[in-house]
């Protein structure tokens, strides 16, 4: 059962391309599903298009195996959350969450247990009769889930709702929307641009890029066996390096070079061309050399405490970033050798991941063992 | 040294600050001038103010009992309270139905129509008086309440007014209600009434107020005491004697202006800005 998106496209315009195209996935009852991408790529207007706020163009959409174009949004039993949280300001918090149960007709006594239970549950009786507008940003954005909670519903729809708190309540957010999630067994469908939020919240997330899915999997694997350098770059801070490669030689060869000292050895060999090659940060390595020695020049340290992240230029003028453990001194304009230390994504011309290489992500581990 | 300078920059401020507040000072006592010489001379004799003693030790209550006793004030006063109230709901209502059709349906030409009832806006009230007088004739409605109702009932005014209004609503909050599946008539009643409460009590105070002070229309279009509103009922007071009483008519000025006062009063109350914090965000 669950949602099915069948080859969902959205034009606004018949004369103009479209915003979405071609769009198939399938959300299992009860899971965490994000759909996430960098602005502008539509995932809010699939989210609007799931809960039949905009029609859909093209496609089928499917909830419980039930065809749901045209249906509208009231029939779907769903509940959203909106990035604004679009709570009503003439209203208080019980009145805000009653509101669309009182609208669907729902017998009184039902309503004021369904408000208890869900302001309960965010914590927020005891501000049941204040207005939205003596709450906090925290505490209207609960408001809004509570709304979420009170409905019946077993489907949530939830549009970038922590993008307007600050960090430190969108980590306890977080975690407490995936809680509410598990305990009621929702089938939360989750649109954000933050891939931190995809990653530590996901069953499974969507990768939206260019009107199109990019991926769809589980976070892991996502991270592990990007389909492509578009979904290797958006997930994991530091951005992960994208390098140019040639192999070597004019045959097939296992080995690619990217600038003179920065080169990789792959299990199996590679047919002679150009290539990307993807490295994450914590993949790469760097070692303080003498001034005319090396192959980068440190631009900008950043220590974090735990790691410390060391931006370079390689002389051939491609940025990386590199991530050590721990608190390393390195100086600015400092000349460095850098070195993979073996884990590499390869993607062919048309960005697509043909082969990757596994292997220890950092020397130290080896000195450990 | 340091102190020399802090006391003269807050001199300069609080000169500043002076000179500001007694321009704004002057100005106040130039407008509300006439209002307090009018009031002053609706408590004196005829006699004096037709000497021009208006620092007369004569002040009484006399004018007001003459105005109640002697004239029909009270009628004029019960007709404008009805057909301003008259007005005021019917604009509240039709306008703020207007304005939800201009915001939130879609419809062909839906744009071009809103322009097309601004333009109407650009014609002077004087320039319909005459089509509309002949309107009103050949229904029959001359002389009666209606008269005064019927061509108000709606206003270019208040449908642009509350439009603006209704176009601050956020369009999460339309979708939200799409989701808890409010229908329309839902959507206007429950969430945009009360989201633009301010400008709806805005346009009523306006509505009341324009039909309060109406002349020229029902003096066209009435021709008995017992229907005519107050601003035609004080020409009236004016014109029906031979010597005018100027101190009557000062009484019943006055009078008349208590209720625009009590509106403004009410009104002033819900311009109270923020009342719709929290919505979003």
């Amino acid at each position: 059962m669950g949602i099915e998106l069948q080859g969902i496209t959205k034009t606004y315009d018949s004369k103009q391309a479209p915003v979405l195209s071609d769009i198939n996935a399938e959300i299992q009852d009860g899971e965490l599903f994000v759909i996430v991408g960098p602005s502008g790529c539509g995932k809010s207007t699939l989210l609007r298009m799931i809960a039949g706020i905009i029609p859909i163009s093209a496609g089928v959409l499917k909830i419980n195996g039930q065809v749901m174009n045209g249906v509208s949004p009231k029939d779907r039993n769903l509940s959203m959350v909106f990035q604004s949280y679009a709570l009503y300001p003439f209203l208080t918090v019980a009145d805000n969450v009653a509101f669309g149960l009182k609208a669907r007709k729902m017998a009184p006594a039902e309503i004021e247990q369904r408000v208890n239970d869900a302001l309960s549950m965010v914590d927020l009786t005891e501000y049941r009769d204040r207005k939205p507008r003596a709450l906090s940003g925290g505490q209207r954005q609960r408001v809004a889930l509570a709304r979420a909670i009170a409905s019946d519903s077993k489907i949530c729809l939830m549009d970038e709702p922590l993008s307007n708190l600050d960090a430190q309540l969108r980590v306890q957010m977080r975690a407490e929307i995936r809680e509410l999630q598990r305990k009621l067994n929702l089938t939360l469908i989750y649109v954000t641009h933050d891939q931190t939020e995809a990653m530590t919240m996901a069953d499974h997330v969507m990768v939206l890029h260019d009107q199109q899915v990019q991926q769809i999997a589980s976070p892991l694997t996502i991270y592990n066996q990007p389909a492509n350098s578009f979904v290797a770059q958006f997930f994991g801070t530091p951005q992960i390096n994208l390098l140019t490669a040639n192999t070597a030689g004019t045959q097939a060869s296992p080995r690619l070079t990217m600038t003179n000292e920065l080169q990789l050895d792959l299990d199996k060999p590679l047919a002679a061309g150009t290539y990307t090659v993807g490295i994450r940060p914590n993949a790469l390595s760097c070692r303080p050399v003498a001034d005319d020695d090396g192959n980068a020049t440190v631009i900008n340290v950043e220590t974090l405490g735990d790691q410390t992240i060391i931006e370079a230029v390689l002389d051939d003028d491609t940025e990386v970033r590199i991530v050590e453990a721990g608190q390393v001194h390195v100086a600015l304009a400092q000349r460095v050798l850098v070195t993979a230390l073996g884990p590499a994504f390869i993607f062919d011309e048309t960005d697509t991941l043909i082969a990757e290489k596994r292997g220890l992500q950092d020397a130290r581990v080896v000195a450990v063992n | 040294m340091e102190n020399a300078t802090m006391n003269r920059a807050m001199f300069k401020r609080r000169l500043g600050k002076t000179a500001k507040y007694t321009m704004l000072l002057i100005l106040a006592l130039i407008i509300i001038f006439p209002f307090v010489l009018g009031l002053w001379t609706s408590f004196l004799p005829s006699m004096d103010i037709a000497k021009g003693a208006l620092w007369s030790s004569h002040l009484s209550l006399n004018n007001y009992v003459a105005a109640f006793t002697q004239t029909k004030i009270l009628q004029y006063l019960l007709n404008s309270l009805i057909i301003s109230t008259l007005v005021m709901f019917a604009h509240v209502f039709f306008c703020s139905l207007g304005a939800y059709a201009f915001v939130f349906l879609k419809f062909k030409y839906r744009d071009q129509l809103f322009y097309a009832v601004l333009a109407t806006m650009m014609l002077p009230f004087e320039a319909e008086v005459i089509p509309n007088f002949v309107t009103v004739k050949c229904l029959g409605l001359l002389n009666h309440y209606s008269v005064m109702v019927i061509p108000f009932l709606t206003s270019a005014f208040g449908i642009f007014m509350l439009r603006q209004a209704f176009l601050q609503i956020p369009r999460d909050l339309k979708e939200a209600a799409d989701v808890d599946g409010l229908n329309h008539w839902q959507f206007y009643w429950r969430v945009t009434l009360p989201y633009a409460k301010i400008s709806l009590f805005t346009l009523a105070a306006y509505s009341f107020l324009g039909s309060w002070n109406q002349y020229l229309w029902p003096m066209l279009t009435t021709f008995s005491d017992h229907l005519r509103p107050v601003q035609d009922g004080l020409r009236q007071l004016q014109s029906e004697e031979t010597f005018n009483d100027w101190d009557m008519i000062q009484a019943s000025a006055a009078i008349v202006v208590i209720p625009t006062l009590i509106v403004l009063f009410i009104g002033q109350h819900y311009f109270k800005s923020g009342l719709n914090e929290g919505a979003v965000k």
